[in-house]
């Protein structure tokens, strides 16, 4: 008797592995990333040096964001547990050649998507997360309240390596104002030396401006001002190349978005199992076949919901409480006046 | 037996030949997958970003090529004033290590201990962030040198404005070319007929008076602009007119050369003490004053000591400039291994320039050194 158990938890043990195997070649033939991913067990996500409300660890490391949570949901979705990541701090400098290179799969880092980034040098953006404009940060003091009382010998802190250089030569240039651009590898140096009085404003996407206001010695004696010279959809970015591993990173924010457009929370995702809605079914893997496609199973988009939760229980969890950004502006979903609007999951 | 002895040497060029060839097939399928191109084409095309601080003539509308070119000069303008100041600031030092004062001997101890063991990159930060905090807004910046302000933009001094500026430069060049043969003939005439000129004094009054002459008959004339301070807003002030220097420059000029001066003092110091005290006494006994003593009979002993390292100690300055992008010094890493290939996208064809500029520049002051080494080196008759 004890022989023949001994004998069947082998067999089944041989199956599971021979089916794992199997899976796991499946996969591996529609993608080289999924597969690394898979055998690796943890999901190579580049981020931000610390952004708060995008991408921020605290004292103990724990990484969040609302770009911390697409990989999240990457990791729910392919490895079934959005704490499989490791997370790769990068300057704007070096964040592209990371993901080129192959020390990253995925760069989730308030990464503008231009035309020149997408199509020249091996990257592929699947969408956008956070719609935004570059925007200027003066001290209070300094009685300005516009752009429009910028004056010729006006220094202007930023990062290296942004659309905000860009943007800025293209501003000044077009108001005809002669000024002194001082750019730093590090956006933590920027803060700082604007901080000192380097630079009479401090320049970057309006929600960096957010985010690294609060990181000032004292919050209150700056402000953005409100006009926004520029678009900056952020969003994240893959290698060219790997169709198959694109497509799951696009339909993991895709799932975020729309499951807030159907009410469907990280609270209420198991008992939408049961919904009248066939879309909702879909978005919870009780409907249709919606992970065969990448080489997953079912339930990818219930484990992100679940895990991770929605695009605005992240919001609201990230941006909002922390009184970064409290006003989602344009990052609203389409039917409640923004223009987040994600193709459907069916 | 020959091919015994070239053998090796072929098996290692093909291992060099193979792995070259494998990096460069890997690379060209990955870009090709990724669809990267290769190319120096961008060069060309227009950089649409400004710098901060440049030598030459640049804005956005400019090339990449033209925005290299600003980095590799500013790249080439700090590692020039590191050099100098440093070398200066060690040979000080370096002396005063051998100080039979105890205070003198201890202070420049401590000076080198001190800088030396602090990372560069630490020092950096620390003068221009800890210092640039210290330093006052323009608004409130004293004059200093009667028409110079220190502020935390920056040093603004009068800035020279030139009429005729090559005149002058090309007289400049005549009076070089004339000192250097009146050298020539002056050590010829000591060799064959033991006749002393007063050489210094001789070549310092050409240099002075031949340019100064353009000033009177050359139509060459130079005046000042003065830097003024500008509102830009109500609690915000810039200088306009003269020259500004920027605090990136001071900030990143000063941690190299205090870090850099430590090791050319102790290669001084080295050099000093090894020379023989027999080699003063003897010089002393056949006559020579101590300054001959120093300057003909220890210095070109010690020199040999010393150039070497110090050579070294020149390389590594110019490649620790490098630390500029930390700070915003808008070098050759910042300008170019950082903002333009951020935009552009080529690593792989930036960083290959980048590295053969950094490997020419270091090539350069070697021979330099080198050549000087051999100059100065006691010829054994
Ligand atoms: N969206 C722009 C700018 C992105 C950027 O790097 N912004 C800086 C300034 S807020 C930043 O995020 N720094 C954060 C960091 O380096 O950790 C781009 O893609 O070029």
């Amino acid at each position: 008797m004890f022989k023949y158990v001994k004998q069947l938890t082998s067999l089944v043990a041989m199956v599971a592995v021979l089916f794992a195997f199997t899976t796991e070649t499946m996969a591996a033939k529609k993608s080289k990333t999924l597969k690394n991913t898979q055998k690796k067990g943890f999901v190579r996500c580049g981020v931000s040096q610390g952004l708060p409300g995008f991408s921020n660890a605290d004292a103990a490391g724990n990484w969040t964001g609302v770009d911390v949570d697409v990989c999240r949901a990457v990791a729910a979705a392919v490895l079934g547990d959005a704490n499989k990541v490791k997370f790769t701090p990068l300057s704007a400098k070096e964040r592209f050649t990371a993901l080129t290179s192959g020390e990253i799969d995925i760069l989730s880092r308030n990464t503008t998507w231009t035309l020149s980034r997408d199509a020249d040098i091996g990257l592929t953006f699947v969408g956008v997360n956070f719609y935004d404009g570059q925007g200027f940060m003066v001290r209070k003091s300094s009685g300005i309240t516009s752009t429009s009382q910028f004056k010729n010998g006006i220094s202007a802190c930023t990062n290296i390596g942004t659309t905000t250089e860009l943007n800025m030569r293209d501003f000044f240039n077009s108001k005809g104002i002669s000024y002194t651009p001082v750019a730093f590898e590090k956006a933590d140096e920027v803060v700082a030396a604007y901080d000192a009085g380097r630079c009479d404003t401090y320049t970057t996407d309006k929600s960096g401006l957010a985010a690294q206001r609060t990181k000032m010695s004292n919050p209150d004696e700056h402000i953005v001002l409100p006009e926004t010279i520029s678009k900056e959809p952020l969003g994240p970015v893959v290698r060219q190349g790997d169709a198959v591993w694109e497509d799951i990173v696009r339909w993991s924010l895709n799932t975020m978005i729309e499951a807030e457009e159907y009410g469907i929370t990280s609270a209420n995702a198991d008992s939408m199992k049961t919904s009248e809605n066939p879309q909702v079914k879909r978005l919870v893997g009780a409907e249709g076949e919606m992970g065969a496609a990448f080489g997953l199973d079912n339930e990818w988009n219930l484990r992100i919901i679940k895990q991770v939760g929605n695009y605005g229980e992240s919001y609201k969890r990230n941006i909002a409480d922390t009184g970064i950004l409290p006003d989602r502006g344009p990052n609203q979903l389409w039917t409640k006046g923004g223009i987040l609007y994600v193709p459907p999951s069916r | 037996m020959k091919l015994k002895k070239i053998l090796p040497q072929l098996l290692t060029l093909l291992f060099i030949v193979l792995i070259f060839g494998f990096f460069t097939m890997n690379a060209q399928e990955n870009m090709d997958t990724r669809g990267i191109e290769f190319g120096f084409g961008f060069l060309k095309q227009e950089a649409s970003f400004d710098i901060q601080f440049s030598l030459i003539d640049y804005d956005g509308s400019m090339s990449y090529a033209r925005a290299y070119l600003v980095g590799l000069l500013n790249t080439l303008l700090v590692s020039f004033i590191g050099i100098i100041l440093s070398t200066l600031l060690g040979a000080v030092i370096g002396v005063a290590r051998l100080s039979p004062n105890y205070l003198i001997n201890k202070t420049a101890s401590f000076y080198i201990e001190f800088f030396r063991n602090i990372p560069l990159l630490l020092q950096i930060f620390f003068w221009y962030f800890a210092a640039l905090r210290a330093l006052p807004m323009p608004e409130d910046a004293p004059l200093i040198f009667g028409s110079s302000f220190m502020t935390i933009k920056g040093l603004y001094t009068p800035a020279p404005v030139w009429n005729n500026f090559d005149i002058f430069l090309i007289t400049l060049i005549i009076a070089l070319v004339i000192i250097f043969f009146f050298n020539k003939f002056a050590k010829k005439k000591q060799e064959e007929e033991g006749k002393q000129y007063p050489k210094f004094l001789i070549s310092l009054g050409i240099f002075v008076i031949l340019p100064a002459l353009t000033f009177i008959i050359g139509g060459v004339d130079l005046s000042w602009s003065f830097p003024e301070l500008k509102q830009l807003a109500l609690t915000s002030f810039t200088y306009e007119g003269g020259m500004g220097i920027p605090p990136e420059l001071i900030a990143l000029t000063l941690a190299l050369t205090l870090y850099t001066a430590t090791f050319i003092a102790e290669n001084v110091r080295a050099g000093i003490q090894g020379i023989g005290k027999g080699q003063k006494e003897a010089a002393a006994s056949i006559g020579l004053t101590p300054s001959q003593v120093l300057k003909l009979v220890i210095m070109p002993q010690a020199l040999r000591i010393i150039i070497p390292p110090t050579t070294n100690q020149y390389l590594n300055l110019t490649k620790n400039s490098s630390l500029a992008a930390a700070i915003a010094y808008p070098d050759l890493v910042l300008v170019f291994a950082g903002t333009a290939m951020m935009q552009t996208g080529r690593a792989i064809e930036i960083v290959g320039i980048t590295m053969a500029t950094y490997l020419t520049i270091s090539l350069a002051i070697s021979l330099f050194m080198n050549w000087y080494n051999k100059r100065i080196a006691i010829k054994e008759k």
